[in-house]
């Protein structure tokens, strides 16, 4: 690796959903290519015998009581950011032909 | 620079409103003028007046029957636009959240609210907290009120802009990987990031969940202190919050003599404006001078520090950013033809183009194929960073260096160069990435521009650093 050919970045835009212009197509094979180049330099540092980190304060697995808690929050209130909704629920473009 | 009248301290107002010389009302109205009055610095997104007067209101009702309000009673605050508030809209300076209107509110904001403080006022950020600027916020740049030609640094630029005017006697922010301090130190003001999970993240926009913290932007460290320690401890809404220090963060000993500090060696040269260093010197001076033990402590993986943080950043980034899909919430395209295109249209022409370069890099670094070599050694180097800040803190108590290797840089500057952006960031992502305490103090002038001074204490040492940066303050 290190340079995003213009398929490259249209198969992460494909991952990630995005919809990208042909100029950011363009903008993002170069940008990218020069962003990842920069962190290459990290296969350079010697990591035997270290282990990565996901948590830094050493919490592991941090569980409650499996109870629900009524936080007194009504369906409709929760519902009117949804873009379209139908009988109180969340309604999307049919997926299934 | 024009600049509204200066606030009392926090616990002097709150004292003041408490035994009824100064009204809540009066506070707001003040504040809410001073942002009227101070838009051409582009710091606000939009007040939170109606809900502000109304609580104005009942604080100074509670204070006519002899309530006990609490530790804030009428103070008005200003959040970044990234922390949910139940009035006007949380938008995170993006398009894609224009016109979300939240159901409930930040863990943070309840706290405050509860000790009888104020929100009037949602700032302006990078959108997501994404930038070093503000430059990133999808609806305009705030300027620099020192130099209104200059960025006030970011993502927190409208929180610290904020506080330099004076339009409220604090702000909140967030610093996924310097976004407090950073604009502290451009705007000459106090920006604290504390350590990580010590203050709940529930109710704020997610960035990257590992380092992403909320801390506050004020004049002065005693301020700060007092913010904290209502703001702090376990939230059942974050599992990732720890338990607030048993002493609190008020009443804070002065903590600089026979105390031992390390001079962060690889801060301290290239790269490092001329200019920056020699205020910087100058201020380390004077902690010496007052006694302290000062050493050069060398931490030989810190370069590294950015690569790993553009890794694991835009990774986390990635994976936050996919509940923006049009359909639960936010922008929405109208015209897909499919659910498929609802998603990637939604995401395509909601998101400005540093989300979308984030999620882009995070995507890549994820995938299957480099997920071993870019983010699992990424979180490996990482564990060599938190060994060595370890080894550091078994020779010093705290460490100190410049907050930022630049004074506030020209608007458009860096726009078009990502990674010359990205390097503002060199001498903050570490703390986010280690989860250690840090603040930014104003450390001095330089060309009319202001300089940080970055001190950082071990993992839940905020009190005794808060302890050390009162009386650094003291003196610089």
């Amino acid at each position: 690796m290190n340079k995003l050919a213009r398929e490259d970045v249209l198969k992460l835009a494909r991952l990630a959903r995005l919809d990208l212009t042909e100029e950011e197509v363009g903008e993002f094979s170069r940008e990218l290519s020069d962003i990842l180049h920069y962190v290459e330099q990290l296969q350079s540092v010697d990591i035997s015998g270290l282990k990565p980190t996901n948590q830094v304060t050493g919490l592991v697995n941090v569980m409650r009581d499996d109870v629900p808690h009524d936080y007194g929050y009504q369906a409709q209130e929760l519902l009117k950011n949804v873009p379209a909704v139908q009988d109180d629920q969340i309604k999307v473009k049919r997926i299934i032909e | 620079m024009q600049t509204a009248a200066k606030w009392p301290s926090i616990a002097d107002i709150a004292d003041k409103v408490s035994h009824g010389e100064l009204k809540a009302v009066d506070l707001v109205e003040r504040s809410l003028k001073a942002i009227t009055d101070t838009k051409e610095y582009d710091a606000i997104i939009a007040t939170t007046e109606n809900r502000a007067r109304e609580r104005a209101q009942a604080v100074d009702q509670a204070v006519q029957r002899g309530d006990k309000i609490g530790r804030l009673a009428g103070v008005p605050f200003i959040v970044k636009d990234n922390f949910l508030t139940l009035d006007g809209e949380t938008t995170a300076a993006s398009n894609i959240l224009k016109g979300f209107k939240a159901p409930y509110q930040a863990t943070a904001v309840e706290r405050l609210e509860a000790e009888g403080a104020i929100c009037v006022a949602k700032a302006n950020l990078d959108a997501f907290a994404h930038g070093s600027s503000t430059e990133n916020s999808d609806f305009m740049v705030t300027k620099n009120p020192y130099d209104k030609t200059r960025v006030p640094g970011g993502s927190s630029g409208g929180p610290a802009v904020s506080v330099l005017l004076n339009l409220a006697p604090f702000a909140l922010g967030t610093d996924t990987g310097g976004s407090i301090r950073l604009p502290a130190s451009f705007c000459g003001i106090v920006g604290y990031k504390p350590t990580y999970g010590l203050v709940s993240r529930s109710g704020v926009v997610a960035m990257a969940s590992s380092t992403d913290v909320i801390g506050p932007l004020t004049r002065d460290v005693a301020d700060t202190a007092l913010v904290l320690d209502v703001m702090s401890g376990k939230d059942e809404l974050d599992s990732t919050t720890i338990e607030r220090d048993s002493n609190g963060y008020i009443g804070l000993v002065d903590d600089l003599k026979g105390k031992r500090i390390g001079v962060i060696k690889e801060y301290m040269g290239e790269g490092l404006q001329p200019n920056v260093k020699t205020v910087v010197e100058s201020a380390i001076q004077k902690l010496k001078s007052a006694g302290a033990e000062v050493k050069e402590v060398s931490l030989p993986s810190l370069p590294m520090a950015l690569a790993v943080y553009y890794v694991i950043c835009p990774a986390e980034v990635s994976s936050n950013l996919s509940r923006y899909d049009g359909q639960r919430y936010g922008y929405s395209y109208k015209d897909a033809k499919d659910l498929d295109e609802s998603y990637t249209k939604s995401r395509g022409i909601g998101f400005g183009k540093e989300a979308k370069r984030r999620i882009m890099i995070g995507t890549f670094v994820l995938s299957s194929g480099y997920y071993d070599a870019y983010y699992k050694r990424a979180q490996t180097v990482r564990t060599k960073l938190i060994q060595e800040f370890e080894a550091a803190f078994k020779e010093v108590d705290y460490l100190v260096g410049p907050t930022a290797p630049m004074t506030a840089f020209k608007i458009g500057e860096n726009v078009s160069d990502p990674l010359q952006m990205y390097l503002s960031d060199i001498m903050t992502v570490a703390v986010n990435l280690v989860g250690i305490p840090a603040i930014s103090l104003p450390a001095g002038m330089s060309d009319g521009l202001p300089v940080g001074l970055q001190l950082m204490a071990p993992q839940r040492d905020d009190r005794a650093l808060l302890g050390c940066a009162q009386k650094a303050e003291a003196l610089l």
